[in-house]
């Protein structure tokens, strides 16, 4: 909403500056988001009239014209188009200054003298406009200065309101906010109803009350709208933004902008029989102002004549009952249109007007016959015709219903913290337009037909606050019992994950959480993701299913970025639907790409594997005290290496998998080096093992190395395992310190070289125990696994 | 005794120059030892007179001691030189790089989430998360936000069908923790949220750290204190912070906070538009109808919502300046955090 503030201080002046007038604004809650001169900063620059123009002698685009300027007639080279005999024109002279500090000086265009400058709308910082000369009415009276004239000093205060506020939106809203805040009268112009002078009406129909209890209409006939508005009209409508068209339409939009009612013009003659409010019917279309032709839904408000729709019920006009400069007999409409329904409505249809704009939020349902008779009189005074009695049709049942809403006094202090006394209540809610009687627990307030955004106390206690300044509502600390917060031991949090993963050197990245199709679909073929409706780009199109996709590509852009070590982690929700549901897991995924070290004067130039990662995995879940319930168990996965994936159980249960990128996916994606990911289920890292005391032996531990061959199919894992079933009561621990593969053993087979530890809580073991005991776990590997005993 | 003398000396001379242990060692047994020159010396004695037997016995023992002294002191010496010589050979330089992982860090969206959490949790809010694509009822409907309200224009939405949504801010948690758990409750939820805005200054996803009291006491003025609490805690500075009247289907009264600027300490600069404030959140006391829909009495409680970019504090605490790096996860940006 774009306020002149020269016509603000029309209706009310208070003594504050502008800038106080824009803080004091932004303080109630209508932000003021910009204050702007309504024109440049120029000197200089008179009412012109060109009173001869001669095609220049050596250019076809430059004229010679002869401009009257007041006190002499001067000689000015001119580009414009429009630049023709009679022309009024803002006129430059010598000496002025234009907007950009602009000094005109004598010069000479091709050879001829030309001593000013007629400039447009846009060299004066107007307008954008900038395709022809400015042209001032007839009227203007020449040789004035221009700011004079047009009343330039003035500032366009930019309000961004809050959808509740539309009653702000006009000149009355703003001008009785401005009036409160400052404890000074508003004098907004006298509107008395114009009498008919001719007997003709238009017959009106509501076809559909709920959504249009209210419509005055009224006949005018014999206007001239041949003519320009005046200047005043076409100055105010153009620092609220709005394009002066012809005095009809002008009229309707000056309506609209000072009082709030957004009112339409139908060319009279063009409708046939009466008006009818009703819904739009099946295979009815309609051309609008803006050109483009519509079949409404059925759902949609028309108003329609006898025989077609003429107009999108307070959203835009028809073209075919548009008035034009030669209409001479007119139908105004000023409407109520129900918010509820009107919300959404032109949206729908890809448009939105400042008509609809404000019957969206609600227009004052009583301000209708007063918007008409303020329309009338301006129309009558700038285009002549006679006006005919107003038709007013009402369906008072489905007009808004105002009850009283009720404050306490007791709920003030409860909610704001503050004591307000109880004539400021009085004023502040007087101000506002409520008519607020006393009650027994505080006041009872009626309230107004143009605030839709008061029905509740709350509402009340709000507009106390936001009028009695927040600023100057008071502050205090919270309140609160101290109560120690129960925590479960087991229940962790990220934190020490992510400070973990931090030491052993990864980087936390965050992605988007939606991803491109096909990147889903190279990770995860077989999920379906979640796909958006109304994606932002193509290539954040479904909802991810695993953070991979993400990382990865967090991986490509670093590398591409001459990155040679990458270790990164992601945590956040994958997507994945799940039979009706929809499961929302949060994951931990990583990613270790590059030499292990740093690099550095000692660093082996090794690069990282896959044992590194499931070593970082490991360690993780020691956070939780659950390294010994992980498995990793040969699996293959889409998108990874085949002989190089794991799933990693824990306690029995799938919970995440590692392995590295399959080299296709890897040259799919331009990636020329070993990358190894994992994903887990971050539930298992974040529900811990209580500590379970067990008691420390004081007796020593016997260790006893072995060493076995086996088949290269088999897995460290199986071994172990084997190990660990066979290794008796005093078994205590098992340790892989090596595999050999080479010269001196079969190429089909491995060795493997194991240390098992030994140790009683209540003596010291015997060598023989031990010695049977490790020959019984090689026998037992004998025979499970063909395993020889290597000496 | 001349003779004695000429042997000390000797002796001195010869363990003096000796160059390790076995030579003084050496030394010591031929000069000390049983059949070293010295103690044959004392067995010389026997030829002396009784008079003068004590006084060259004294002396002879003198020399002795003497003698083993110097051994002593000179094995000692070389001791510590061969152990001066051990360290200067195993001088290392302590000025190459030391070795292992480089510590990663966090990304400063997390960093400012956890600070925050510090603050909130250390006065009693509990963190809660919750499901990123929400129904339309929780997201909208239960916030006082119907189907076509104005309000919904401007969360500009994800959609997945017609009744869900890519959440558009953290708020249907506090409804899920409303609808499940009886006042008071102090809570602040954490998490991403999702707008269909891309441009400079916006990105479709971003986090936000929501929060919400609801007890039996607490007012408007409860909240100001706060919010301006927590502002100056998470700034570290004694800024100026302002409330400003607003709008939010789920609030009433509603604010926007403004802080003077950070950048130009509110003199007006390019970071706050020359206005000398920046716009960092919004919160408000529960609207009654959210109260309604969450089932809890608006007669017994009354609570209060605040709800806050974290990218955007974020770039002011850090002087980020273009929001697009939070999520272009460029290595050169997360390792300064």
């Amino acid at each position: 909403m774009k306020i002149s503030e020269q016509w603000l201080r029309e209706w009310v002046n208070p003594d504050v500056d502008t800038q106080a007038l824009a803080h004091q604004l932004t303080m109630a809650g209508l932000e003021v988001d910009a204050v702007e001169p309504v024109a440049g900063a120029f000197s200089g620059v008179v009412v012109g009239e060109i009173v001869s123009a001669e095609p220049h002698p050596d250019a076809d685009k430059l004229r010679l014209c002869r401009v009257n300027a007041g006190a002499e007639s001067l000689q000015v080279v001119c580009g414009a188009p429009n630049a023709r005999v009679g022309l009024k024109a803002p006129f430059a002279q010598v000496g002025a200054v234009l907007p950009g500090d602009f000094r005109i000086r004598k010069a000479k265009l091709r050879g001829q003298a030309s001593e000013g400058m007629l400039c447009a709308e846009a060299e004066l910082g107007l307008s954008e406009a900038d395709a022809g000369l400015m042209e001032l009415a007839p009227e203007a009276p020449v040789g004035t200065d221009l700011r004079e004239y047009l009343g330039l000093d003035d500032q366009v205060i930019e309000v961004d309101l809050t959808p509740n506020r539309a009653d702000c939106l006009s000149m009355l809203g703003i001008a009785r906010e401005v009036a409160l805040l400052n404890g000074v009268p508003m004098c907004s112009p006298e509107i008395a109803p114009v009498l008919p002078t001719i007997e003709r009406t238009f017959d009106v129909v509501l076809d559909a009350p709920e959504r249009c209890p209210r419509y005055v209409g009224r006949v005018i006939e014999g206007v001239d709208l041949s003519r320009p508005s005046p200047l005043w009209l076409q100055e105010r409508l153009r620092r609220a933004g709005v394009r002066s068209i012809d005095p009809a339409v002008d009229v309707t939009n000056y309506v609209l902008l000072e009082l709030g009612q957004p009112m339409h013009a139908f060319d009279l003659d063009t409708l046939q029989g009466g008006i009818v409010v009703r819904c739009a019917r099946a295979g009815e279309s309609l051309e609008l102002l803006d050109g483009q032709t519509l079949e409404p839904h059925e759902s949609s408000l028309v108003i329609a004549d006898h025989e077609r729709p003429l107009a999108l019920a307070g959203i835009m006009g028809g073209q075919a009952s548009a008035v034009s400069a030669g209409s001479c007999n007119l139908f105004l409409e000023s409407a109520f249109f129900t918010p509820q329904p009107m919300a959404g409505q032109a949206r729908g249809y890809g448009l939105h007007t400042d008509s609809s704009h404000r019957f969206e939020r609600g227009v004052d349902f009583t301000l209708q016959r007063r918007a008409m008779e303020r329309a009338t009189a301006l129309l009558l005074e700038i285009a002549g015709g006679n006006a005919g009695p107003v038709v007013e049709v009402v369906d008072e049942a489905h007009l808004p219903s105002r009850a009283p809403v009720a404050l306490r006094a007791a709920r003030i202090p409860r909610v704001l913290g503050l004591d307000m006394p109880a004539a400021d209540v009085e004023r502040i809610l007087g101000g506002l337009g409520l008519d607020v009687t006393a009650s027994e627990e505080g006041w009872l307030c009626e309230v107004p037909g143009w605030r839709f955004d008061i029905a509740i106390e709350a509402d009340l206690l709000e507009e106390l606050a936001r009028v009695y300044g927040y600023e100057r509502l008071p502050t205090r600390r919270i309140r609160a019992d101290l109560a120690m917060p129960t925590q479960d031991e087991t229940r962790l949090s990220l934190r020490p994950v992510r400070s973990h993963l931090s030491s052993r050197g990864y980087n936390e990245a965050i992605t988007y959480s939606f991803v491109e199709p096909e990147l889903q679909r190279l990770f995860d073929p077989d999920t379906p993701p979640v796909s958006l409706t109304n994606p932002i780009s193509a290539d954040m199109a479904v909802m991810r299913t695993s953070l991979l996709p993400g990382l990865v590509g967090v991986a490509r852009r670093n590398l591409n970025r001459q990155q040679g070590r990458l270790r990164l982690y992601e945590t956040g929700l994958r997507f994945v639907p799940a039979g009706k549901g929809l499961l929302q897991e949060p994951m931990l995924c990583l990613l270790l790409a590059g030499p292990r070290q740093p690099e550095g004067w000692d660093a082996k130039r090794d690069g990282a594997d896959f044992y590194d990662l499931k070593g970082d995995i490991e360690s993780l879940f020691r956070i939780a005290r659950r390294e010994g319930e992980l498995r990793f168990v040969a699996s293959e996965r889409s998108a990874l290496h085949p002989g190089r994936t794991a799933a990693i159980h824990l306690d029995g249960e799938e919970v995440g998998y590692l392995g590295a990128l399959h080299p296709s996916v890897r040259a799919s994606l331009d990636l020329d080096m070993d990358i190894y990911v994992a994903e887990i289920a971050t539930r298992g890292l974040l529900s811990a093992r209580m500590p379970a005391f067990t008691p420390v032996s004081r007796f020593p531990v016997i260790r006893r190395d072995i060493a076995v061959v086996v088949d290269k199919t088999v897995t460290a894992g199986e071994l172990a395992e084997n190990v660990r079933t066979v290794a008796g009561p005093y078994f205590e621990d098992f340790t892989l310190f090596d595999v050999y593969e080479g010269k001196g053993i079969d190429p089909k087979r491995k060795s493997l070289a194991m240390g098992l530890t030994f140790r009683d809580q209540s003596r010291t073991l015997s060598d023989e125990e031990v010695t049977e005991v490790v020959q019984q776990v090689i026998d037992s590997l004998r025979k499970n696994y063909n395993a020889e005993q290597r000496s | 005794m001349e003779n004695l003398k000429a042997l000390s000396d000797a002796a001195r001379d010869a363990i003096l120059a000796a160059e390790d242990n076995a030579a003084l060692e050496q030394l010591r047994v031929e000069y000390l030892g049983k059949k070293g020159h010295l103690t044959a010396l004392l067995k010389g004695l026997g030829k002396l007179s009784a008079e003068e037997r004590p006084a060259a016995g004294a002396e002879i023992n003198e020399a002795k001691q003497a003698l083993q002294a110097l051994i002593g002191e000179r094995k000692a010496t070389l001791e510590h030189a061969a152990v001066a010589q051990q360290l200067a050979a195993e001088t290392i330089d302590v000025t190459l790089p030391g070795r292992g992982q480089r510590t990663g860090r966090q990304h400063p969206v997390t960093r400012t989430i956890e600070r925050m959490q510090d603050f909130f949790g250390a006065i009693g809010f509990d963190v809660v998360e919750g499901p990123e694509i929400e129904d339309d009822y929780h997201n909208f409907e239960a916030l006082n936000i119907p189907a076509h309200h104005p309000a919904r224009a401007m969360h500009d939405t994800f959609y997945v069908d017609e009744t869900t949504v890519l959440r558009t801010h953290t708020s249907p948690v506090q409804v899920r923790v409303m609808e499940s758990q009886a006042p008071p409750l102090r809570i602040i939820c954490p998490g991403r949220v999702y707008r269909c805005d891309s441009d400079l200054t916006h990105t479709p996803m971003f986090h936000q750290v929501e929060g919400l009291l609801v007890d039996d006491h607490s007012s408007f003025a409860d909240l100001k204190g706060l919010i301006e609490e927590f502002l100056q805690v998470f700034f570290e500075r004694d800024l100026a912070v302002r409330f400003r009247p607003s709008y939010f289907p789920f609030t009433e009264p509603s604010a926007e906070v403004d802080i003077q600027c950070v950048q130009c300490g509110g003199d007006g600069c390019r970071v706050c538009s020359q206005t000398g404030w920046l716009e960092v959140m919004g919160c408000g006391m529960v609207h009654p109808a959210v109260f309604a829909h969450c089932g809890i009495d608006t007669e017994t409680y009354t609570g209060f919502a605040f709800g806050m970019g974290v990218e955007r504090l974020a770039m002011l605490r850090y002087g980020v300046n273009d929001l697009r790096l939070f999520f272009e996860n460029d290595l050169r940006f997360l390792e300064q955090f």
